[in-house]
């Protein structure tokens, strides 16, 4: 028997308190990035502190509707949602307003709205609903086109919006899947795949060749269980790269390095497949595809970077890689922002006692890089208390989802701790070098109603779900 | 239970694990890695403007007639700065409370974060008190900067001013931001790239008493300021100054030119002003008043103005007849008073030829001469076209200046004009007859005028009038301007005759009592321009000497009464004072009338230009 009342009781108390807690923090934060002698009230709606403090009020009783709804309506109306979501993020191409050079938000008077906000947790509530089908397998071609084309659609949109940062977002569901019986190799090829990536912006074409090889051979030898193996392929190819050299001295062909070490990567590759027939050594073929995936990658890399990147993005990877240091330009605001969060100190300025964020040295600072007041008024002391507390809280999650009777819920609830998970890692991740600056906000502290409305509704949801736990949706 | 459950321990490690790294990271940069408090300590990065002095111009004779002075801005950080003693303040600077008050109430809406200037050009005394006690007064910052000074005061508007650049010079040219100094005319505008320089750019840190720490990043971002290129002016700052005085109390130019280079050696244009009026901090009144006042003493008459050539233009049609054949050789009838249908204001042989047309003036031969010009092609309208064609290559109804900011191109009525006023084909030369002694529709610009002599002085050519002879490079180097040559091959024998008939002009003709010197035989021709408002102008051209002439010169004085008058004795006391080095005894009771003459008050009626 459950009545309405049972929802208040059966609700999760303890994220519903690090919810407010961290908005309470965000707010406290805001006003102390905006602060300024002339406008010394926290209740100033002139000020962005003030209107915070009203979006934090709607978002409350946002967060009250949401729960007040029978959880059944998300699991029903979950591909309505989706769809809705979908035309908006049409609309808002054709008919919103630019800002920033995104073509993002829908402008009502004096409230703004970003579809992609919604498109979060719309895209949560629709792969919830299809990975939560009875027939539905995470292991056919099938199953991960549907899935494909659910992230697909929005973030596409989003993209045209010219809001990568938003889109990357749709990243995170990988780990729900996986969740759900995705196979680890896709997520380990995954992460192979970033880390040449990043090898190869990081690495000429001939020291990344070298690296390869050795990879390809010490792979081989493992496949092979065998270290004699292994050392005999290391020889033999250091040995082909001697011969090679010494044949272009003679010669006087005038190869560069590596052209003789492609030349010599040529032959090994062929020397080895006739290697692997006559022997009938099947793992030869694993290594040669690795060898293939590889080099495919790293040449689209440069492609891709040049041609499909916009210059920003690419200053912006460079910065955090090392690779270009721009103190003044790109760079100027992870600079500014580093020296803001690392001049907090152990236990911080204090509030309102920051120097760096009052001077504005640091753009959005009331947005994405809120982080900053935070570092630099509470030091490493109040960073580390507030990461606990969003660790807190994914974690919290984690543990909430795997309590769902339905899988509806579990799916759900993955998906809100990865979102939330992606969002802060990013975020603070950029304003302390360690990431790419992505322009999304940080859950719940980022000035703006859009973000906190949106990451409220996602979170709600999940907790109006948890409270009704032992139903079975679908 | 389903079988996948464990894997929420590899989903919880991942974020465990990205928390780890991140804390790990926070504590490096906060805790473990002093630089980051060392760049907060001094922790405004200050973006510091180096401006290079603007470059010198001197005249041809290495006369300083610019230099720089220090002078400083005040300049304001609205965010940065804090409740400060305005009094105190105020007393140091000079300034009232309410200006100041005013200024950073500007600086405020113009942006809190980027600096303002609020107190403009203080003096070096002021700015070292001022520095001294800059630690009270947060966000307040002091820039360098360079005025113009002028130790002659002359040539105002030749040399032009500089001042703060407007909206759409930024818009122009990403170089210039708010508060930079431009040329805004003169020599300071046409050689602008020249004079600026490049700014610099450093940054300093700054921190929270408002006290330089050093340079941002060792200063790897600074750029060097490169100091303005020098000018040497083809002007000659004594003969300058000399007709400036010669023209006081009147209204009117001189141009002259040394015709073999087109080097301008005088531009003089009544009323002047003294250029360093448009400098320090009583410049904009001062701009006001002399934009408000009625004889409009900032208009560089001397190539912005163009007027009726009256007689002087007589030059031009000679030249004109000569090219197309019809004056060689014919001599034109004059009734005198009883001439029709222009009548000749002068009593002389008939009938005449060239020369002694030039001498007399005669408007009678000159008509004559303009109707076998314009007959000379099947129709009126190809005859007039002909004719202005042939004036546009003489520099006449164009503009010709090599360097020249604001020149105007004066006006030669084209046949569409005529057309338009009379009907296509219903008009000839006969119609448009006042054009043959420099009446009607005809405006030329002095610099036009003493270009035109040049030309005959050349004896075929001229050389486009220029005000800066070579600039001087970072390293020293002079690099001598090329400017372009024109010529009008008619043949050295036709200008000869016009020549002849100039030397007449003042050897015994219309100048011969006001423009004859001792030794030098100077070829002028007067002109009288008839003006419907009040007295007529007065206007002379020459040059001189005959042979391997040193200087052309055009003079025109508003209601100058005739070109006796004025015109010709200004013009051949600068010829004098050019080539002699003084004025002879005989001659100095026309200086003394010149320097003491006043135009400009007894003027009934203010002429239009």
């Amino acid at each position: 028997m459950k009545t309405q009342n049972n929802i208040w009781f059966n609700l999760d108390w303890t994220t519903v308190l690090l919810y407010l807690i961290l908005v309470l923090l965000g707010w406290i934060n805001i006003y102390a990035a905006v602060y300024s002698d002339e406008h010394q009230s926290i209740l100033d709606m002139g000020q962005r502190y003030g209107k915070q403090l009203i979006w934090i009020i709607a978002g409350i009783m946002l967060a009250i509707m949401v729960l007040t709804v029978d959880s059944k309506f998300y699991a029903a109306f979950a591909n309505h949602i989706y769809a809705f979501t979908v035309l908006l993020l049409v609309a808002v191409l054709l008919f919103g307003k630019e800002v920033n050079g995104a073509r993002a938000w829908f402008e009502f008077g004096s409230v703004a709205l970003q579809p992609a906000e919604l498109g979060k947790f719309a895209t949560n509530l629709a792969i919830a609903k299809c990975i939560s089908q009875f027939d539905f397998k995470l292991q056919n071609l099938r199953s991960y086109l549907i899935l494909g084309a659910l992230i697909g659609v929005p973030a596409i949109l989003i993209i045209l919006q010219n809001d990568t940062g938003s889109a990357l977002v749709f990243a995170v569901f990988v780990f729900v899947f996986y969740r759900e019986g995705l196979n680890g190799m896709v997520l380990f090829w995954g992460f192979a795949a970033a880390a040449l990536f990043i090898l190869s912006l990081l690495l000429d074409q001939f020291k990344l060749l070298i690296f390869l090889l050795s990879i390809s051979i010490a792979a081989y030898g493992v496949l092979r269980e065998s270290i004699k193996e292994g050392f005999i392929g290391f020889t033999a190819i250091t040995g082909l790269f001697g011969f090679v050299w010494l044949i272009d001295e003679i010669a006087d062909f005038g190869c560069t390095p590596l052209q003789l070490l492609m030349v010599t990567t040529a032959i090994s590759a062929l020397l080895l497949i006739i290697y692997g027939i006559i022997q009938h050594i099947r793992q030869v073929w694993r290594i040669l595809l690795f060898f293939i995936f590889a080099i495919g990658i790293s040449m689209s890399v440069n492609y891709f970077y040049k041609n499909v990147m916009a210059p920003h993005q690419r200053d912006r990877i460079d910065q955090v890689l090392g690779i270009k240091i721009d103190k003044l330009g790109r760079g100027y605001n992870v600079n500014q922002s580093k020296i803001a969060i690392g001049s907090g100190g152990f236990m911080g300025k204090g509030f309102l006692k920051g120097t760096q964020t009052k001077y504005n040295f640091v753009p959005e600072q009331s947005t994405d890089f809120i982080f900053c007041t935070v570092g630099e008024e509470w030091g490493f002391a109040g960073s580390t208390v507030v990461l606990g507390l969003f660790l807190l809280m994914l974690i919290r999650l984690v543990t909430l989802a795997e309590r769902q009777r339905s899988q509806f819920s579990r799916v759900y609830g993955y998906g809100v701790a990865c979102i939330l998970f992606f969002h802060i890692a990013i975020n603070i991740s950029m304003t302390i070098g360690l990431a790419p600056v992505i322009g999304i906000p940080l859950p719940f502290f980022s000035y703006g109603g859009s973000s906190l409305w949106a990451f409220t509704i996602l979170l709600f949801i999940f907790l109006r779900l948890d409270a009704s736990r032992t139903e079975n949706l679908r | 239970m389903d079988v996948y459950s464990k894997r929420k321990y590899l989903i919880i490690g991942l974020f465990s694990l990205t928390a780890v790294i991140i804390a790990i990271r926070l504590f490096t940069i906060q805790v473990l890695d002093p630089s980051y408090k060392i760049s907060a300590a001094s922790n405004v990065l200050r973006r510091v403007v180096n401006f290079p002095a603007r470059g010198l111009i001197y005249d041809r004779n290495g006369k300083l007639l610019v230099f720089n002075q220090a002078a400083y801005d005040v300049l304001i950080t609205p965010r940065e700065m804090k409740p400060f003693d305005t009094l105190a303040f105020c007393r140091i600077v000079g300034v009232e409370k309410e200006e100041i008050a005013s200024e950073i109430k500007k600086a405020r809406q113009y942006s809190l974060y980027k600096p303002s200037p609020v107190i403009k050009q203080l003096s070096s005394q002021t700015y070292a008190v001022l520095q001294e006690q800059l630690f009270k007064y947060p966000g307040f910052f002091i820039q360098a900067r360079t005025l113009r000074q002028y130790p002659a005061k002359i040539a105002a508007h030749v040399l032009g001013y500089v001042g703060e650049v407007d909206q759409k010079g930024i818009d122009a040219n990403k170089y210039y931001e708010n508060g930079d100094y431009i040329g805004r005319s003169g020599i300071e505008k046409a050689y602008e790239d020249e004079l600026r320089g490049v700014k610099g750019i450093s940054y300093k840190m700054v921190d929270v008493h408002n006290m330089e720490k050093g340079s941002f990043d060792q200063g790897r971002l600074d750029t060097a300021a490169v100091i303005g290129k020098n000018l040497v002016s083809t002007l000659n700052a004594d003969l300058q100054s000399y007709g400036e005085r010669l023209l006081s109390g009147k209204v009117g130019s001189i141009v002259a030119i040394e015709p073999s280079t087109g080097e301008i050696l005088v531009l003089a244009s009544a009323p002047t002003f003294d250029p360093g009026l448009f400098v320090g901090r009583e410049r904009s009144k001062n701009f006001s008043k002399l934009l408000f006042d009625p004889n409009k003493p900032m208009l560089n008459r001397a190539i912005t103005s163009s007027y009726p050539p009256g007689s002087t233009f007589k030059i031009a049609n000679a030249l004109i007849g000569l090219e197309d054949g019809v004056l060689q050789t014919v001599r034109f009838s004059c009734s005198g008073p009883a001439s029709s249908p222009i009548k000749c204001t002068h009593n002389h042989e008939t009938p005449l030829a060239l020369v002694s047309a030039i001498r007399e003036s005669c408007n009678a031969f000159f008509w004559q001469a303009f109707r076998a010009e314009i007959n000379h092609y099947p129709t009126p309208a190809e005859g007039l076209e002909a004719f202005r064609n042939q004036l546009l290559e003489m520099g006449i109804g164009k503009k010709i200046g090599g360097d020249l900011y604001a020149e105007t191109s004066g006006s030669v009525p084209a046949v569409s004009y005529y057309d338009k006023y009379f009907g296509a084909g219903r008009w000839n030369s006969l119609t448009i007859r006042s054009l043959s002694i420099g009446q009607g529709e005809l405006l030329l610009t002095p610099l036009q005028l003493s270009n035109m002599v040049s030309l005959i002085a050349n004896r075929g050519y001229y050389i486009a009038p220029h005000l800066v002879r070579s600039v001087q490079g970072y390293d020293g180097v002079q690099d001598t301007l090329q400017f372009e040559k024109h010529s009008i091959p008619a043949g050295i024998d036709n200008y000869e005759m016009i020549v002849q008939g100039m030397e007449q002009v003042v050897e015994n003709g219309t100048a011969r009592s006001s423009a004859k010197i001792d030794s030098v035989i100077i070829c002028g021709k007067t002109g009288t321009i008839q003006n419907p408002h009040g007295e007529a102008h007065s206007a002379f051209v020459a040059f001189a000497p005959k042979i391997n002439p040193k200087i052309a010169i055009a003079v025109y004085i508003e209601n100058g009464v005739w070109g006796a008058r004025y015109a010709a004795p200004i013009a051949s006391l600068i010829i004098e004072k050019y080539l002699k080095g003084k004025i002879a005894s005989t001659r100095q009771h026309f200086e003394d009338a010149m320097f003491n003459s006043d135009l400009i008050s007894t003027m009934k009626i203010e002429t239009g230009d």
